[in-house]
C-alpha cells in the first residue's frame, strides 16, 4: 500500500473537491477592444471638416458673446486664442497700404500693431493678476484678444468710408465710428474682467484696459491712405 | 514716545495720551481694507514727527509674521504682488499729493507710509509717454494745417523715443539718487534712508502732472507752452524737494544744496526735452 501511494504521488488528492463556499479571486482582462468604448471621445477619426468647423463654430460664439455683451461665463470658461490670433492679423493686415508705409516717419508696420496688440495684453494681464485678480493668464488674454473685434469692424468701415474720400466729412464720419467702437470694446472688456477684482480695485484694473484701447483707436483714426 | 513693543494693542484712550504729551505727532490712522480672501487686513500707522520712523503694523490673516513687504525674493511673483498691493483710493490720494504740493507734507512719509507701490509709477510712465506721443503729433498737425504741401503721418517713432527717454529718467535718477543717498548716510544718523522702492514711487507720482500739460500742449500758443511748463516744472519739482530734502539737509550744505539742485535740473532737462520734441 505504502508502494501505490508512494508511485502515485497526487493519488490521494483525486477524491478532493474544492467546496463551493471559498470565493475565488482574481482578475482575467482580455486587452483586446476594450478601447472602443472611448469612441465618443474620439477625434482622431472624425473627418477634417468637422474639425475645423468646430472650432470655427467656438470662435463664432464667442464673436457673438463680445457684440452683445452680457455677463455670461462662456468667454471665460473656453477660452481659447484662435479668434485674438484671426482679430490681430485682420487688423494689421487692414492697417498696410498706408501713405506712410514707405517712409519712416511713417505708420505701423505689421510687426508693430502685433506687439502693441499682444505685449499690451500680456502687460495688462500681468497687472490685474498682480492686483489680486482670480482669472487666469490665458483667460484675460482671450477677453482682451476678443474685444478688439468692434474695433476691427471699425476699421473695416473706415476703409471702406476713405475710399470715398479724405475730408472733413469723411474724417467726422470715422471720428464717430471710431468712438463708439472704443466705448464698446471697453465696456465688453469690462463686462467680463471686472467680476474677477475685488471691488476696491476694480477702476485700477480697468483703467489700463481703457488705455489700451484707446491706443488702437488712435492707431486706426490716424491711418491715411497713399493717393 | 512709546517704543514698538507698546505699539501692538493700544486701546483708543490710550492716543488721547499720546497726543497731549506730544501735540506734534500726527495723526493715528486706522485703514481696514479686505483683501480678495476675505482675511483682514489691519494697517495701524503711528507716524511721529519728521525724523521718527514710520511704524507701521499689519495684521492679515494670511501673513501673520506681521512682515510688511517683500515675500520671497524679487524673483519670485508674490514680491512683486506685494507692490501692487494698493486700492483705487489710495492711488488716487498718492496723485492728489503729487499734483498739490503742501509745506509740511514729506511725499514719502505722508502719503506712502511704507507701502510703496509700482503701479502708480509704470501706469503713469505709459500715460505720460503717449499723451506725449500723441499730442506733439497733433500739435504738429494743427501748425500745418493751412499748408497745402503738408501730408499727415502719425509719427509712430515718437513713441519710441518718449518711451526711451521717460522710462530711463524714471528708472535710473530713482537709482542714481538712492545709491548717493545711501552712500552719504552714515550709521548715527537719526533718519532711516528711504528705500530705493519710495525713491522710485516718488519719481513716478512726480510725473503725473506732465500728463495734463502735455495734452494742454495742443493749444498753438508759444506763450501758453512755456507758462505751462513753468507751473509743472515748479509744483512737479516741488514734491521732490519736499520729500529729499529732509534726507539731506544734514550734510554739509554744499552737498546738500548740491543735490537739490541737480535733481531739479534734472527734471528741467526732461520737461524742456519734452516740449523740444513735441514741437517738432
Amino acid at each position: 500500500m505504502a508502494e501505490e501511494e508512494a508511485s502515485r504521488p497526487f493519488a490521494g488528492l483525486s477524491d478532493v473537491s474544492i467546496p463551493e463556499d471559498i470565493p475565488v479571486e482574481g482578475d482575467i482582462s482580455v486587452p483586446m477592444g476594450a478601447n472602443k468604448r472611448d469612441d465618443e471621445y474620439s477625434t482622431l477619426d472624425e473627418p477634417v471638416k468637422e474639425t475645423i468647423l468646430r472650432d470655427l463654430r467656438a470662435v463664432g460664439n464667442k464673436f457673438i458673446h463680445v457684440l452683445y455683451p452680457k455677463r455670461s461665463s462662456a468667454l471665460l470658461r473656453d477660452w481659447d486664442l484662435w479668434g485674438p490670433l484671426l482679430l490681430c492679423v485682420t487688423l494689421a493686415l487692414l492697417l498696410q497700404g498706408g501713405a506712410a508705409d514707405s517712409d519712416d516717419q511713417g505708420g505701423p508696420q505689421f510687426a508693430e500693431v502685433f506687439v502693441v496688440i499682444w505685449f499690451g495684453s500680456i502687460i495688462i494681464t500681468l497687472n490685474s493678476k498682480l492686483l489680486g485678480g482670480t482669472i487666469s493668464f490665458f483667460q484675460s488674454l482671450c477677453v482682451l484678444g476678443y474685444c478688439i473685434l468692434p474695433l476691427t469692424v471699425a476699421m473695416i468701415v473706415c476703409r471702406i468710408v476713405l475710399v470715398g474720400g479724405s475730408g472733413t466729412v469723411s474724417f467726422v464720419v470715422r471720428l464717430l465710428v471710431v468712438t463708439a467702437s472704443f466705448g464698446w470694446s471697453t465696456f465688453a472688456s469690462t463686462a467680463f474682467l471686472a467680476d474677477s477684482q475685488p471691488s476696491n480695485r476694480k477702476a485700477l484694473v480697468v483703467y489700463p484696459v481703457f488705455l489700451f484701447y484707446f491706443i488702437i483707436s488712435w492707431i486706426i483714426l490716424t491711418f491715411s491712405p497713399s493717393h | 514716545m512709546a517704543s514698538p513693543n507698546d505699539l501692538q494693542f493700544q486701546e483708543f484712550d490710550e492716543a488721547a495720551d499720546l497726543l497731549s504729551a506730544d501735540p506734534e505727532a500726527t495723526t493715528l490712522s486706522v485703514s481696514v481694507t479686505s483683501t480678495r480672501a476675505g482675511g483682514e487686513d489691519v494697517k495701524l500707522d503711528l507716524t511721529d514727527e519728521e525724523e521718527g520712523l514710520p511704524e507701521s503694523l499689519c495684521y492679515s490673516s494670511k501673513n501673520l509674521l506681521g512682515g510688511q513687504k517683500s515675500q520671497g525674493g524679487f524673483w519670485t511673483f508674490e514680491y512683486y504682488e506685494s507692490l501692487f498691493n494698493v486700492d483705487t483710493v489710495q492711488v488716487l490720494d498718492r496723485v492728489k499729493g503729487s499734483v498739490l504740493p503742501l509745506p509740511g507734507r514729506n511725499f514719502i512719509k505722508h502719503y506712502l507710509r511704507s507701502n510703496p507701490d509700482l503701479y502708480g509709477p509704470f501706469w503713469i510712465c505709459v500715460t505720460l509717454v503717449f499723451s506725449v506721443a500723441i499730442s506733439g503729433n497733433l500739435s504738429m498737425f494743427l501748425t500745418q494745417m493751412g499748408n497745402p504741401a503738408f501730408h499727415y503721418r502719425p509719427q509712430f517713432h515718437r513713441v519710441t523715443i518718449a518711451a526711451v527717454i521717460i522710462f530711463m529718467y524714471a528708472w535710473l535718477v530713482p537709482v542714481a539718487l538712492w545709491g548717493f543717498l545711501t552712500w552719504r548716510q552714515s550709521a548715527d544718523r537719526q533718519v532711516k534712508g528711504y528705500s530705493f522702492l519710495e525713491t522710485v514711487c516718488v519719481y513716478g507720482y512726480s510725473l503725473f502732472i506732465y500728463i495734463p500739460t502735455s495734452i494742454l500742449w495742443i493749444i498753438p500758443f508759444e506763450w501758453l507752452r512755456w507758462m505751462l511748463i513753468l507751473v509743472a516744472m515748479v509744483i512737479s519739482g516741488s514734491v521732490l524737494v519736499l520729500t529729499f530734502w529732509p534726507a539731506v539737509r544734514d550734510e554739509a550744505k554744499l552737498i546738500a544744496v548740491a543735490t537739490v539742485v541737480a535733481i531739479l535740473l534734472l527734471h528741467t532737462l526732461l520737461a524742456v526735452g519734452c516740449k523740444v520734441s513735441g514741437s517738432q
